[in-house]
């Protein structure tokens, strides 16, 4: 009987986000095509439809997409190496922890995103200063998740492991990988998306190439049509990426 | 800044501590310089903060000797230039203006993400039905990345601060929403269910159980929004802007006027840490009643 009752609810609760969303889609086909929205504030979902099928059809997506995936792997690359060495390498000591992780921690409360001038004055308007940014807005919470898994490893895991005669190599790999993983992930996690943002915004701001660029110029050229199709390819492929990386970081957490 | 000054005499006089020129016998001197360069470490074992900012000098020492020496002075200019030149920043025509626009940004963006996440958060949280139905959209909508739809938010709000508010909102709103809701689910039930078998309205229920308990939660949403907004305004101030520090940062980049730019950065820099200290002080001082 419960569990019947928690199916309807569920059901319930699908039917409205479901019917959200129709509602908001008739509500934007209603306001173009009878309210007298302007196009060029809010184009017709159908067009929109239409120009979204042509980008995927045609593939003219891809060179900018290739922009956008070359600099985002680069940057997350880079900030995941660094980050996981500095902080591993910070974490194993109580004193070096105390020394820098409140500096990480201080550094990463500014918003770094403040720096974009900057980078684009040191590494050019191309992929270089992109990848600039994405690794050291993504370094931060990376390497301050590395300290704090690996710096609250539980003693006694380490101390039996070595009473047992572990060697450094079997200590990291059975022991303190096994107990930081967790923590780890969700700083990769959040590394990952923050990667993304910067670089798709330091695009929209300051670019020659990449997807952000792209929309830009699709709004500066009144495509709302198409600019609303890239837009939700944007979005699409990012909602993608995030479930993926869900997923991968809920498979690390049970192995790990 | 005079604290990093002052500690970083005190980390650079830790090597010369050794060799003190009025001792005259070589063997005396070592003996006493090794008793001195013990005291000195664990006097910096026990003070982990002084070695911090010794890093924190030393960063700025090898950024100071690179930018006088080596690098072109069109694109970096030496800290101790950019601290000198703080004031000639500020009184460049139009700075303090456009510092003010942006505060004033932040601090509308602000009271408005607050103003509707709160209420929102507070609705969809104590409501199990519409937590379950409602809250994936708010995911879906917070995971998305919004700088995607900057370039509509300039088209509906224009180039003025409108838009940056705008954009700080929804930058803003959706931390708040989801702080928010986790603080409800995180309310102890049995609060509840002994509030209302003593016989409480919902008015009081709401004024004297959810609201004291959600103070937490409350400053953790509001901190998580302060940089929400911080980021959405300076997103779209660096986009487009006529009037408000964005504008700035792009005439510094493209006068190549580093020490301007550095100085700039800095001043925003640390305007976004005092606001984020604000909230975390206001946050500490309401959790102690607990």
């Amino acid at each position: 009987m419960a569990r019947r009752r928690e199916a309807m609810q569920r059901l319930a609760s699908r039917a409205v986000q479901i019917g959200f969303l129709l509602a908001l889609s008739a509500l934007w086909y209603a306001a173009t095509n009878f309210w007298g929205v302007n196009h060029l504030l809010l184009p017709n979902p159908a067009a929109v439809f239409h120009e979204l099928v042509e980008v995927l059809r045609t593939g003219q997506f891809l060179p900018d997409l290739r922009v956008t995936a070359t600099e985002f792997v680069a940057a997350l690359a880079l900030a995941t190496t660094s980050g996981m060495l500095v902080g591993f390498f910070v974490s194993r000591s109580r004193y070096w922890i105390a020394v820098f992780e409140p500096l990480f921690a201080g550094l990463y409360s500014i918003p770094i995103i403040l720096l974009l001038p900057l980078y684009v004055l040191f590494f050019g308007l191309g992929p270089a200063s992109k990848i600039a940014l994405g690794t050291t807005i993504s370094f931060f919470p990376i390497v301050l998740s590395t300290i704090a898994g690996f710096g609250n490893v539980e003693r006694t895991l380490v101390t039996a492991a070595r009473s047992m005669g572990a060697s450094d190599y079997q200590l990291f790999r059975y022991v303190l990988v096994p107990a930081a993983l967790p923590v780890i992930l969700t700083g990769l996690r959040m590394g990952f998306t923050v990667a993304l943002l910067s670089i798709l915004g330091s695009e929209t701001i300051a670019s020659l190439a990449g997807l952000g660029h792209h929309i830009v110029q699709l709004a500066e050229d009144m495509e709302m049509a198409r600019m609303f199709a890239y837009i939700a390819f944007v979005v699409a492929i990012t909602v993608l990426l995030n479930g993926l990386v869900s997923h991968l970081e809920a498979r690390g957490r049970r192995r790990g | 800044m005079t604290s990093i000054r002052s500690s970083g005499v005190a980390t650079t006089a830790r090597p010369r501590a050794g060799e003190d020129p009025v001792l005259s016998s070589p063997l005396d001197s070592r003996l006493r310089g090794n008793e001195r360069i013990k005291a000195a470490r664990t006097f910096l074992l026990r003070h982990p903060g002084i070695v911090r900012l010794g890093a924190v000098v030393v960063i700025l020492l090898v950024w100071e000797i690179a930018a006088r020496f080596f690098m072109d002075p069109m694109f970096i200019s030496p800290p101790s230039r950019v601290f000198a030149s703080l004031g000639r920043v500020l009184h460049t025509a139009g700075v303090p203006d456009a510092l003010q626009l942006t505060f004033f940004e932040l601090a509308v963006g602000f009271a408005i993400a607050v103003a509707i996440g709160l209420p929102l958060g507070l609705a969809i949280g104590l409501q199990p039905f519409a937590r379950r139905s409602l809250m994936p959209i708010v995911l879906l909508v917070y995971g998305m990345p919004k700088i995607t739809i900057l370039p509509l938010f300039i088209l509906f709000f224009g180039i003025g601060p409108e838009s940056k508010i705008a954009f700080g909102v929804a930058h803003g709103v959706f931390p708040i929403i989801i702080t928010i809701v986790a603080g409800v689910q995180n309310l102890k039930p049995i609060l509840l269910v002994s509030a209302r078998s003593m016989g409480a309205s919902r008015w009081q229920m709401l004024r004297w159980v959810i609201f004291p308990h959600m103070i937490p939660s409350f400053f953790a949403g509001m901190r998580l929004g302060m940089s929400g907004v911080l980021l959405g305004v300076l997103l779209a101030e660096l986009y487009v802007s006529t009037a408000g520090i964005g504008y700035f940062t792009t005439m510094f980049t493209e006068n190549f006027q580093p020490t301007k730019l550095f100085g700039l950065i800095a001043m925003l820099a640390a305007m976004a840490i005092a606001l984020n200290e604000m909230v975390r002080r206001a946050e500490h001082r309401f959790n102690r009643w607990r």
